[in-house]
């Protein structure tokens, strides 16, 4: 049997405990990161999940080159993941109702926005308007993806020009943050949402502590950006543990669907 | 090899030069290997070096744009205020607790039109500079500059911003009181205004804190002004993990106003007076009003034109990708 070794807490969990436990610590409650098929599994109902522009990637079209070649990082990334791009997009029923629902995969060149990632979300708001479906997201994502340049951060515009049509429309949309959720995705789609969701424990900031750190001369307390801090500063509507997210989601999509107005 | 030729590589590129160099070498101390391999070979790194050696050259010309797009002696925004607008008056403050320096508001009159301005605002000399965040601004001057949104949409005032920021400021403060938040909000509230939104980047176009105030329906940028995702020392120490490599940095990123408008990402570029803005200030400002006036002219002559859905049809159609696109469920 595989030994874990919570990132956390140091302790060792036995492999069939932790995926057991949806990969969280059964020791210290540390959320580890979830793939963006992982999540769709223990979110939506069983084969429940459609999805939309599967084969869409990304093109080095800056001919960007640090390191290594973006085509070759993009290849690799694909490997890696098994997934072509940063985000898994597509709609689902969550508890019975429909919703479209994009999750982002931290795996990917750290979950970075490109096109690809901008134009899925795109596709997906679309989705929404067209059936008249709620949307949720799912975040988890370094930043917009520099390999890009300039096109990277115009997709910041392009999601939110996206959203604010859905919302116009009387469409939900919840946004779930996953560690870590930072720099242009926080700044652009993730925080116009109607209800922002979080996983314990989970990292959501604009810069991230070290850039912080690098511009104030100072150290930042142990929980910047985290969660709990952002509970109390009044920047996420709640919570939720891993385990509850589902029932969650499913009393969220209801009442906001819930054709059953008093006058 | 002579060494004169790789001596002034950058170390990224020296290291994959010298591994050929060794690999060569080696080789040629195996006896029964014949020259032509050698030759071949040869050949192959001769273009190497030239390739990498004309990165470096484009390298340091953009460079010196990065370097000029933040030269002080620019003219700033209240500079291009002043020489632009009549009888502008500022406004203060996001009505919640704050004042956020860095972001200027306020209206003025230009050609006879009242016109509603945000820009950002770097300061001049030290002292202002500290007091003004270098142009970084916090969240609420994001909420200051929402104010007047909301004003040049009620009066239906045509709104003008001047971009010149290294990006929004990172601090704990900033973030406790949701800087990423604020950005996302002041880009939804410029996709919502009816009235024509038009910017003008005139330094720095610093990442999401530029963004935040960018979203026009024209975009002009003058020639010597970068906009970027990130700053190129920031994505040097990220994607080449080394602070210096931030040359070839602001070369790969593509942020020079002539990349952009190849990129369809800026309207038009506004050439500045020989050498740059900084060698005539006065000159710069009048070429900057006299590009405003006519746009501002244009717009006003297009009556139930939709200023709202072509800005968000412009931003949606932005992004270059492969595989399938539009496949319904």
């Amino acid at each position: 049997m595989e030994k874990i070794i919570c990132k956390k807490c140091g302790k060792n969990i036995s492999e069939e405990d932790f995926i057991g436990n949806l990969k969280v610590c059964v020791h210290c409650g540390f959320h580890d990161m979830l793939s963006a098929h992982e999540r769709i599994k223990i979110t939506a109902d069983p084969g429940s999940f459609t999805e939309l522009a599967k084969d869409m990637h990304s093109v080095d079209f800056l001919k960007f080159q640090d390191l290594k070649p973006y085509s070759e990082r993009i290849e690799e990334a694909i490997q890696k993941s098994g997934i072509n791009e940063a985000v898994v997009a597509g709609e689902a029923a969550i508890k019975g109702i429909m919703a479209s629902i994009c999750v982002m995969d931290f795996n990917f060149m750290g979950g970075s926005m490109g096109s690809v990632v901008g134009e899925k979300i795109k596709i997906t708001a679309d989705n929404s308007i067209e059936k008249n479906l709620p949307l949720l997201i799912f975040c988890a994502s370094g930043g917009a993806r520099m390999q890009e340049g300039i096109i990277s951060l115009m997709q910041m515009a392009k999601t939110v020009s996206c959203i604010k049509r859905l919302k116009q429309e009387g469409l939900a949309y919840f946004c779930i943050i996953t560690h870590p959720t930072t720099g242009g995705v926080s700044a652009s789609f993730a925080t116009v949402a109607d209800i922002i969701i979080t996983e314990p424990g989970a990292l959501f900031c604009f810069a991230g502590p070290r850039v912080v750190e690098q511009t104030i001369k100072k150290e930042v307390p142990a929980d910047f950006g985290l969660a709990e801090r952002n509970l109390k500063n009044g920047l996420v509507d709640m919570i939720v543990k891993r385990h509850d997210m589902r029932d969650v989601l499913g009393k969220l999509l209801f009442m906001f669907t819930n054709k059953n107005l008093n006058p | 090899m002579e060494v004169e030729k790789i001596k002034n590589l950058h170390k990224s590129f020296l290291k994959d030069t010298l591994k050929s160099v060794f690999k060569i070498e080696k080789l040629k101390r195996i006896t029964g290997f014949s020259g032509v391999h050698f030759n071949d070979a040869e050949k192959k790194l001769a273009e190497k070096i030239e390739n990498y050696r004309k990165v470096e050259r484009e390298a340091i010309k953009s460079w010196r744009i990065v370097e000029l797009s933040r030269d002080e002696k620019r003219p700033h925004t209240p500079d291009y205020i002043n020489g632009i607008f009549d009888d502008f008056i500022s406004f203060s403050g996001d009505r919640q607790g704050y004042d956020d320096k860095s972001i200027i508001t306020g209206l003025g009159i230009l050609d006879g039109s009242t016109v509603a301005v945000i820009g950002h605002n770097k300061g001049s000399g030290i002292k202002e500079r500290i007091e003004y965040n270098f142009g970084s601004s916090m969240p609420q001057g994001y909420r200051k500059a929402a104010r007047i949104m909301d004003i040049a949409q009620r009066f239906g005032f045509c709104l003008v911003t001047f971009i010149d920021t290294p990006g929004a400021y990172p601090a704990l403060e900033a973030e406790d009181s949701g800087q990423a938040g604020a950005i996302a909000r002041s880009i939804y509230e410029m996709f919502s205004l009816d009235v024509p939104t038009i910017t003008v980047l005139i330094g720095e176009g610093g990442s999401g804190g530029a963004l935040a105030l960018a979203i026009g329906n024209f975009i002009m940028m003058l020639e010597n002004s970068t906009y970027s995702v990130i700053s190129p020392e920031g994505c040097a120490s990220i994607l080449w993990r080394d602070s210096s490599a931030a040359k070839l940095a602001s070369r790969a990123l593509k942020l020079t106003s002539r990349d952009l408008l190849k990129l369809g990402v800026i309207d038009k570029i506004i050439y500045e007076p020989m050498g740059g803005a900084q060698n005539n200030p006065g000159r710069m400002i009048k070429i900057v009003k006299s590009y405003l006036k006519n746009i501002i002219k244009k717009y006003s002559n297009l009556k139930d034109f939709d200023f709202k859905t072509h800005r968000a049809q412009k931003y949606e159609s932005i992004g270059i990708t492969a595989g399938s696109v539009q496949q319904k469920l």
